[in-house]
């Protein structure tokens, strides 16, 4: 029993691990372009899809490396062509272009890759179990929580240490200001586009290996990223990440004691702290409206 | 304007009333001209809050699903009784919208729409996971709608498709008219004010959350009085029909009508299902298609057919 509590805990925190990996994705746009990224799951997809195909001329360790770069290199022009049109238009009209845009790119992948799973192969050293007691702890694994860590690390320091992370926290709090100061923000919303989908190609590697490719693979993550973002607080990326990494280890302790409810849990969650704290774990005051 | 409205109101009337005689020489049957008005019930219903209140919910699969889903297990499990299960079917998504709607309608614009989208999941993964009772993924079979009777008056929808399309009518007649009166009434005014300014809506001591919630619970309920009339029309009911992209489906009809527009959504549904119709059984790719509608309907068609109709019009 405690075996099974220890692997469904470890589980959900890998799970929690890429909620919080595509939320914080999708809070960098939220915050400072007001646009939901419905077609961030699209991405993820992308970014599984990019690797396995660059795979064979570049290898495992290849791959990792560039297909996030090339998903964050197509996220670039479609913010360049379609999304910079919508900023400031009422938010509806982004939600329901990157809904539009989710589909696509679900049916392109269908399209280009085919509709069936294909298998994602990695490092035999890295697939092998560590131990024959704790048989769910694969290298894989370990190494999935630390690269998670370390992209979230990297991403706070390029937040509080770089010059372009400052002019995001800026724009965040007041974009007409730091425009009013000479900043390009087009540019400036650009980056901060590619930036988070760049994430979600991470994610969307690291998910190949761990599950497989399916076109579907993103849908079924992002759902609950946007949980991640209201329970964790809007506007905190700290919070997001808390709250991705919350649900995450919730929906693994479902899974033991009510498996049925593994995915209603982390709603029921969000009413809750919509319910006692409307502003989410660490949301800030007044961003609500 | 107002002549205009009345011959525009006319005009919907006659052509809904007269559907059946004449689609199917234009290529269509009777059961599509019955989706064409359930679409356009949920649409029209999903407008009261996104076009005259100014909120945007994507979630509002979840209340039409609760209405299907309502019907179908009263009509399996209960009483093969239609009017009692449509009862029901209304009472659950008015009830959940009831409850949901007093936790989210302080959250405003982007939020708003996030926390539905999040919402409208929760009865997705419940009709999707509960096999036993909800028939998971394989979707609600095994029951049907049963012919209606009140006062000794006896009205076969079971069998017959036409009765069927005109009881759907009716429904969407009383919802409709309903929704005009009152947005007609002071109430459906005050709406209309939080729409165009809520700060000065609450300056004038306007309780706006109140009203938020009173319009989000008005629109679910009817939509989910949809939610049952699709769940009738086919005879069975799937977790898709309370999953994301049924809300939004009913958004993009919405616009693509003319949300500023008492008609436009209607307009818009026949379109979309019209389109859908005749694209699944013509391509793979219907997907992309309807994809491709969104991008499209957003970056050059924003204010929709009616939207750009009237404009037209008048300049």
């Amino acid at each position: 029993m405690q075996q099974l509590i220890l692997f469904n805990v470890f589980n959900g925190l890998i799970v929690g691990a890429f909620y919080a990996l595509m939320a914080l994705g999708l809070s960098l746009i939220l915050n400072l372009s007001g646009v939901i990224n419905f077609a961030h799951g699209g991405f993820l997809a992308l970014g599984a899809y990019l690797a396995y195909t660059v795979m064979p001329y570049v290898g495992f360790w290849g791959a990792l490396l560039l297909a996030p770069f090339l998903t964050a290199a197509i996220g670039l022009v479609v913010e360049r062509v379609l999304i910079r049109r919508l900023y400031g238009r009422d938010p509806l009209y982004s939600l329901l272009l990157t809904f539009g845009l989710a589909y696509i790119l679900e049916d392109a992948t269908r399209f280009v890759w085919g509709a069936q799973s294909l298998p994602y192969p990695i490092p035999d050293w890295l697939a092998r179990p560590l131990s024959a007691q704790f048989f769910f702890l694969t290298g894989y694994r370990l190494f999935m929580v630390a690269l998670v860590a370390a992209a979230v690390a990297s991403l706070f320091l390029i937040l509080g240490r770089t010059r372009l992370g400052m002019r995001i926290r800026a724009g965040t709090l007041d974009l007409e200001t730091v425009s009013a100061l000479g900043v390009n923000v087009r540019v400036l919303r650009n980056l901060n586009f590619g930036l988070g989908i760049y994430l979600a190609g991470l994610a969307g590697v690291l998910a190949a290996g761990m599950l497989g490719l399916q076109p579907t693979i993103g849908t079924s993550l992002i759902m609950p990223s946007f949980v991640a973002i209201i329970v964790g607080g809007l506007g905190s990326l700290v919070g997001t990440l808390l709250g991705g990494i919350l649900i995450g280890v919730a929906s693994g302790l479902a899974t033991v004691f009510l498996p049925a409810a593994s995915e209603a849990i982390i709603y029921a969650m969000m009413g809750l702290v919509l319910l006692l704290r409307p502003r989410g774990l660490l949301g800030e005051e007044g961003r609500l409206s | 304007m107002k002549d205009r409205r009345l011959v525009l109101g006319s005009l919907v009337w006659l052509v809904l009333l007269t559907m059946p005689y004449w689609i199917g020489a234009v290529g269509g049957y009777t059961e599509l001209a019955s989706r064409v008005v359930v679409m356009a019930l949920a649409a029209m219903a999903l407008n009261f809050l996104l076009g005259f209140t100014g909120t945007l919910s994507f979630g509002h699969a979840a209340y039409f699903g609760l209405g299907a889903y309502g019907v179908g297990m009263t009509l399996k499990y209960l009483e093969p009784s239609t009017g009692l299960g449509m009862l029901i079917g209304i009472g659950a998504g008015t009830l959940a919208a009831a409850l949901i709607g007093a936790l989210i309608t302080h959250l405003r614009g982007v939020y708003f729409a996030m926390v539905t989208i999040a919402f409208g999941q929760v009865f997705y993964f419940l009709a999707f996971r509960w096999n036993a009772v909800t028939g998971g993924d394989d979707g609600l079979t095994g029951w049907q709608r049963q012919p209606l009777e009140v006062a000794g008056l006896r009205l076969d929808i079971q069998t017959q498709d036409t009765a069927f399309y005109y009881f759907a009518l009716a429904c969407f007649a009383l919802a409709v008219g309903a929704m005009a009166l009152l947005l007609r009434s002071p109430f459906g005014r005050t709406l209309i004010a939080i729409r165009e300014n809520e700060r000065r809506a609450r300056f004038l001591g306007i309780a706006v959350e109140r009203h938020v919630w009173l319009s989000f619970v008005v629109s679910c309920a009817l939509v989910s009085l949809a939610g049952t009339l699709y769940a009738l029309l086919n005879n069975f009911t799937d977790p898709r029909a309370l999953r994301w992209d049924m809300s939004g489906n009913f958004v993009i009809m919405a616009v693509l009508g003319g949300m500023r527009s008492f008609w436009g959504p209607l307009v818009g549904a026949a379109v979309f299902v019209v389109l859908q119709d005749y694209m699944s059984s013509h391509t793979q790719n219907w997907m992309s298609i309807v994809g491709l509608i969104f991008v499209l309907v957003v970056l050059f068609f924003p204010r929709g057919v009616l939207g750009v109709l009237r404009s037209g019009g008048s300049s």
